[in-house]
């Protein structure tokens, strides 16, 4: 059995034919194409599909995509303007805060509501704010700095 | 320095499809007619297969078959193998009992593959997989090393009490007698905690076979894909390496844990034939735990014996180390030559012995884990010497003054086979003092006193071996490969350049780094030179990275492959300018006529080369220059990594507060990426001082196998680092790189966890073993209390 969900997904209005059990993250990327969301765990710890649901950050694997029926959502792909990358992503090219880069979507979309709600977020508070992003490659050091200049570069 | 050549900080040009999302990794991979792969594992830790039931599995929507160990040993796969013999005490080689993709009359760890099917969609497969009906009978499991060595539990038929092999190295008896002579010895004994890799990308591979060409690719997370190709060949008999391309897209992170030839793989690159279809596996999370090689799982009782004036004499190393239920590719090296021939670390210590039991038990296989031994090694050497000074009532840093290799020393012969090339022991270590402020260390510890807290410091002066390696060395301890590395440098009509390197980027930044090195060798701008790897239809042959080697060897060989190129393009310069070959001086991109203002652009050159209408007699057209490198030793980073840890006696929390690192990794290429390195580095061994730890029960279950139980180090549980570079450029490569992809994780255990015993000196703690957790930490005060008490 299928079920036809539609959504708007990066200003763009979508649908897709989907098993009642398939979650936002697969019809994201297995019916959309939109493979810049990641999966990298089986029990919403590591925070690699976040993407923004109706303006909030939201783990897609949380998340069954019957569930975002009539939703706006935004994922890594409808962050830059175009061809010009959005500050935040600047600021994680910038400060070398990524590696592999396979946690770096999801990094991205979280700070992004990080900004939205604390514009001038300490160390600290970034530090907490990303208990539920993990990273194995850059020991967060340069994450924490992309954050703050991204922050700061949002703010000017 | 050029702005863009060797020693340029440039933000690396690979992050922008990262930041967009527009990164491809193995999983993003679609094939037309993908059919997808679940396997049936098991769940016991030791048991005999009775009977695989598959009829009511079969007959489940959208399966297109599925097999067992005995499809695969009937259509000729050869079981997985390991690549390094290692030669026990007894000149015996080790024992290493076959190892069937798919299990065949008895699974020997939880999460053993049994039996896969295929599906036309993955909720198909894995609705199919859970009724695939699997009768065991239960055995007896080893989940210890204890239990395998102490018990009538025997996994493998060959390996009688479970011993894969003993090895040593060193003359025993005269340690024996220099510690008989020593005026204090040392002694500890500690675990070196079984950690599992946990790059943020599952592994994953799609398999495709074309009929019509007999050609098969197989899309794979790998550090190595030619190692991958070269294995499934020789090996597993899956195809000659003619008919199979591997591609290793964009890899989210490795960590050692994707060098390996796995089950996985195997058998989908067989079963895709059969299916007549491409095939898709990705792992999700809790197979990743049960199925990627582990790394380190070592129990070590460790001396060091001291003369009256804190001279080290001698050392005597006995570990345990654990091996899983099967040999992995390259298991068996780990706990012998990458762990044992560093015990010398940066001191004069007079001689050494270690012995070596290597053991199965009923877990996942352990092989190498970024640092692989060397983190062991370092663990060893660094507590030893901490404890040693605290017992000696000696400074921890003057103690290790005492004892370094001084800087007019080298190359410097240890006892443990390894050649040291270059360092500056003494330097790193005044660095890494200024940087932590040590000064300020009592009134640190004073203010946390205060406020109820611990406070400790811990130093950790670790020595690696990196650049892997020597192919001859390497091959006369038992290697089954050389270790070169191999460049390609092709420039095309217009001047641009193309680089073809056999080593494999995921995550460490190589289209940067390396067309840096092109760009400042060759004088081409950076922007015009493109990286090219992972895929072994389009680059030469190469090993793969790992072992921080992809500066020492890859670089090299991309040095190498460049110094063709100008010899060339100096015979074509010469021919244009009319001039000798001899007279001809290239810089900066230019071939010029010494003492003339004649000259040439490499760029023109390579037009001439394309178009040689006007062209030297017996010279080749084209500039397409191809470079092996064999390294002519290893390479020898080290330096000094302090920490600073505050522990709450009420909760047992350790926090990090301050770590201050530096290090001497020769020359740095890009400082921003080798910052990286050292960040990245320093996390994954704080996690294994105090937060991860892969614990089975003694049935074997692995307790801590997702990320619910599996402490992985969070933004918040780390502190910001201190990084300090102390650089002494190696004279044994062309670029004098060292390495730097694992010194983080090889130093920072033993520095954290010097700092904490540090701490908990004064509560009269003697022993906190890895992972140092808030729980184990409060017992180990309440102990010690009630102790004194």
């Amino acid at each position: 059995m299928t079920l036809t969900v539609s959504m708007t997904v990066n200003g763009e209005s979508v649908s897709a034919d989907v098993e009642p059990r398939t979650l936002l993250v697969q019809m994201l990327r297995e019916h959309l194409g939109l493979t810049g969301t990641h999966v990298g765990c089986d029990t919403s710890q590591c925070g690699t599909c976040v993407v923004h649901v109706n303006g909030e950050s939201l783990k897609s694997c949380t998340m069954l995509a019957v569930q975002a029926e009539g939703a706006d959502v935004t994922t890594i792909e409808g962050v830059a303007d175009g061809e010009t990358l959005h500050p935040m992503q600047q600021a994680f090219h910038e400060n070398h805060g990524l590696q592999c880069g396979f946690c770096t979507p999801g990094m991205i979309m979280s700070s992004l509501d990080l900004v939205k709600n604390n514009p001038d977020p300490s160390e600290r508070e970034i530090r907490e704010w990303l208990e539920g992003n993990l990273c194995r490659c850059t020991g967060y050091h340069n994450i924490v700095k992309s954050i703050d200049a991204g922050a700061k570069a949002m703010r000017s | 320095m050029t702005e863009q050549g060797i020693g340029a900080a440039i933000a690396r040009r690979e992050d922008r499809r990262f930041v967009t999302g527009q990164g491809h990794y193995t999983d993003d991979i679609n094939r037309m007619g993908q059919t997808y792969a679940v396997f049936v594992r098991s769940p016991h830790a030791h048991a005999i297969i009775n009977s695989i039931s598959m009829d009511a599995a079969k007959g489940m929507p959208g399966v297109r078959d599925i097999f067992i160990g005995k499809d695969l040993a009937d259509g000729g796969v050869g079981p997985l193998i390991c690549g390094w013999a290692i030669t026990d005490v007894n000149g015996e080689p080790h024992k290493a009992p076959p190892h069937p993709a798919l299990a065949m009359g008895k699974v020997r760890h939880v999460g053993d593959p049994v039996a896969v099917v295929i599906a036309d969609t993955q909720h198909q497969a894995m609705d199919a997989a859970a009724k695939v009906d699997v009768d065991y009978s239960v055995l007896d499991a080893a989940a210890d090393l204890a239990t395998a060595q102490g018990s009538n539990v025997q996994i493998h038929e060959e390996a009688p009490g479970n011993l894969c092999y003993e090895w040593e190295i060193g003359d025993k008896a005269a340690i024996d007698a220099a510690f008989d002579s020593a005026a204090h010895v040392t002694e500890l004994e500690f675990l070196n905690n079984r950690l599992v890799p946990n790059a943020m990308e599952p592994r994953a591979c799609v398999a495709e076979y074309d009929g019509g060409t007999g050609d098969y690719t197989l899309y794979l997370t790998s550090q190595n894909p030619h190692v991958h190709r070269l294995v499934m060949s020789a090996f597993n008999g899956l195809a000659p390496e003619h008919k199979l391309r591997v591609v290793a897209p964009d890899v989210g992170g490795g960590f050692g844990s994707k060098i390996f030839v796995y089950a996985e793989e195997v058998v989908l690159t067989w079963a895709c034939r059969h299916v007549g279809r491409p095939i898709k596996w990705t792992a999700e999370r809790s197979e990743s735990f049960v199925t990627d090689a582990h790394g380190r799982d070592h129990v070590t009782k460790a001396e060091l014996a001291l003369d009256a004036d804190g001279l080290f004499l001698a050392m005597r190393v006995n570990t345990m180390a654990n091996m899983g239920a099967y040999l992995s590719t390259f298991a068996s090296a780990v706990p012998t030559y990458l762990y044992a021939t560093l015990l010398a670390g940066q001191y004069t210590t007079g001689g050494i012995y270690a012995n070596v039991k290597a053991v199965f038990t009923n877990t996942v296989p352990v092989d190498a884990y970024r640092g692989a031994g060397r983190p062991e090694a370092a663990y060893v050497v660094e507590r030893l010497v901490e404890a040693a000074a605290a017992e000696t009532g000696r400074d921890p840093a003057d103690l290790r003054k005492r004892n370094f290799v001084q800087k007019d020393a080298f190359p410097y012969q240890t006892p443990v086979v390894m050649q040291y090339d270059c360092g500056d022991f003494h330097g790193s270590m005044e660095q890494a003092l200024a940087l932590i402020g040590y000064t300020g260390f009592a009134g640190r510890k004073e203010a946390s006193r205060a406020d109820g807290k611990l406070r400790g410091i811990g130093f950790s002066s670790y020595i690696e071996a990196c650049g892997i390696a020597p192919s001859a060395a390497v091959g006369s301890l038992g290697a089954g490969v050389g270790l070169w590395e191999s460049a390609n440098i092709r420039f095309n009509p217009t001047g641009n350049v193309q680089l073809f390197t056999g080593c494999h980027s995921h995550g460490q930044g190589h289209e940067t780094a390396y067309a840096q090195i092109v760009a400042d060798k060759l004088g081409v701008p950076y922007e015009q030179v493109d990286v090219i790897h992972g895929d072994t239809a389009r680059i030469p042959f190469g090993m793969g990275t790992y072992g921080s080697r992809s500066a020492a060897v890859g670089g090299s060989a991309i040095l190498k492959a460049a110094d063709k190129v100008i010899e060339k393009g100096k015979k074509i310069a010469a021919h244009c300018l009319e001039a000798s070959e001899d007279d001809i001086e290239f810089s900066a991109g230019n071939f010029t006529v010494t003492g003339t203002d004649k000259a040439m652009n490499i760029a023109e050159v390579a037009f001439t080369a394309y178009v040689p209408h006007n062209y030297p007699d017996g010279v080749e057209p084209g500039l397409d220059e191809t470079a092996f490198y064999d390294p002519l030793n290893f390479s020898f980073p080290a330096g000094t990594h302090i920490c600073e840890v505050e522990i709450d006696p009420d909760t047992g929390a350790v926090s990090i507060e301050k770590y201050a690192a530096v290090d001497d990794f020769g020359t740095l290429i890009n400082p921003l990426i080798v910052e990286g390195q050292i960040h990245g580095g320093i996390a994954q061994g704080v996690g294994q001082a105090v937060l991860e730890s892969a614990v089975y029960d003694g049935d074997g279950q692995l307790v801590s196998g997702s990320y619910m139980d599996y402490t992985m180090p969070r933004a918040d549980d780390l502190p910001h680092y201190d990084v300090g570079f102390n650089s002494v450029p190696s004279p044994l490569n062309p670029l004098g790189v060292k390495g730097c992809g694992e010194a983080g994780a090889i130093a920072a255990p033993a520095a954290v966890m010097n700092a904490v015993h540090n701490a908990l000196r004064d509560m009269g703690v003697n022993h906190v073993e890895m992972p140092a957790t808030p729980q184990r930490v409060w017992e180990a005060i309440q102990g010690a209390q009630g102790a004194a008490e």
